[in-house]
């Protein structure tokens, strides 16, 4: 296993310029994983959803520690913009308050052993396999780039048979969205 | 510190993702409630943004392709999100409840 360090100082120390982009690096990790476990843990259904928020605020971050400031703010816009707030309507307009309480019916006594070893199962073998793979780099061409002009021209060029099809996938659950929630309404 | 230079290294992203992945499953299996199943089905698609994203970042040779992956997956996101939300408000208005095991009955 070796890392792919692409940092011109591999050991920054705390209070340079690098350490300081670390720091920041580990609380937005620290933010994602406080959030997920708020949104995966929480019996109340709208602090589950705060959680999701929170994890996607986070993975924001990731994303722009990743080189692509744009995908970062179409996470916020429209993960924590719209996602979040339509599940939190979801929860306002179908719930009574603590649906999710455990202990009232019978299958929860098994489900929460069973949960947490097959998640973690999961997580042991796709981090094992993350972690022991050999990684082959392919070699970048010089003038390529990953800003949003490039985005946008291979969107509206290379791919712009697949950018019509999820425009037509998005029309079309505007209106399932809405024949669906209309039907049985008196 | 190494600790410091983790955001330069793919492995850390991998892992991040196999975490959101694991939260994901856990909550898929432990939630009885259909939202709480559609919070956590999200956590899944970002697993699978992440890894997309730190394969785009470290490895592709052409660096946009990752990124349009995941406009993509957040595109059916959100439309599979709003489609599961009108299903649970159709459910809730039929059966008063939104909790699984309340939904036995699907002949109608």
């Amino acid at each position: 296993m070796q890392p792919l360090v692409f940092s011109p100082t591999p050991n920054p120390t705390l209070f340079s310029v690098e350490g300081i982009v670390g720091i920041i690096f580990l609380l937005t990790v620290a933010l994602v994983i406080f959030g997920a476990l708020v949104a995966v843990n929480s019996h109340r259904l709208v602090r589950a959803v705060s959680g999701l928020a929170i994890c996607f605020t986070g993975l924001a971050g990731v994303y722009y520690f990743l080189l692509s400031p744009f995908l970062a703010m179409m996470q916020l816009l429209i993960y924590v913009g719209a996602v979040s707030i339509l599940i939190a309507f979801g929860i306002m307009m179908s719930t009574p308050e603590q649906q999710d309480l455990p202990g009232n019916k019978h299958i929860s006594k098994l489900a929460g052993p069973l949960g947490c070893s097959v998640g973690a199962l999961f997580f042991a073998g796709f981090s094992v396999l993350g972690l022991n793979t050999q990684w082959q780099v392919f070699p970048r061409p010089e003038n390529a780039s990953g800003d949003i002009e490039a985005v946008g021209k291979v969107l509206l060029t290379t791919h712009s048979m697949v950018f019509e099809l999820i425009s037509i996938v998005l029309l079309l659950a505007i209106i399932g969205a809405l024949v669906l929630a209309r039907r049985g309404r008196n | 510190m190494v600790l410091l230079n983790l955001y330069n290294c793919l492995q850390t992203y991998l892992v991040l993702g196999a975490l959101l992945f694991g939260f994901g499953v856990y909550g898929l299996i432990v939630r009885r409630t259909i939202i709480g199943m559609l919070i956590s089905s999200e956590f899944i698609l970002a697993a699978a943004s992440t890894n997309f994203m730190a394969f785009n970042r470290f490895l592709a040779p052409d660096p946009t392709i990752g990124q349009i992956f995941t406009l993509f997956i957040m595109a059916i996101a959100a439309a599979e999100a709003s489609i599961a939300i009108s299903i649970v408000i159709a459910v809730y208005r039929n059966y008063k409840s939104i909790d699984v095991e309340d939904l036995g009955d699907l002949q109608g």
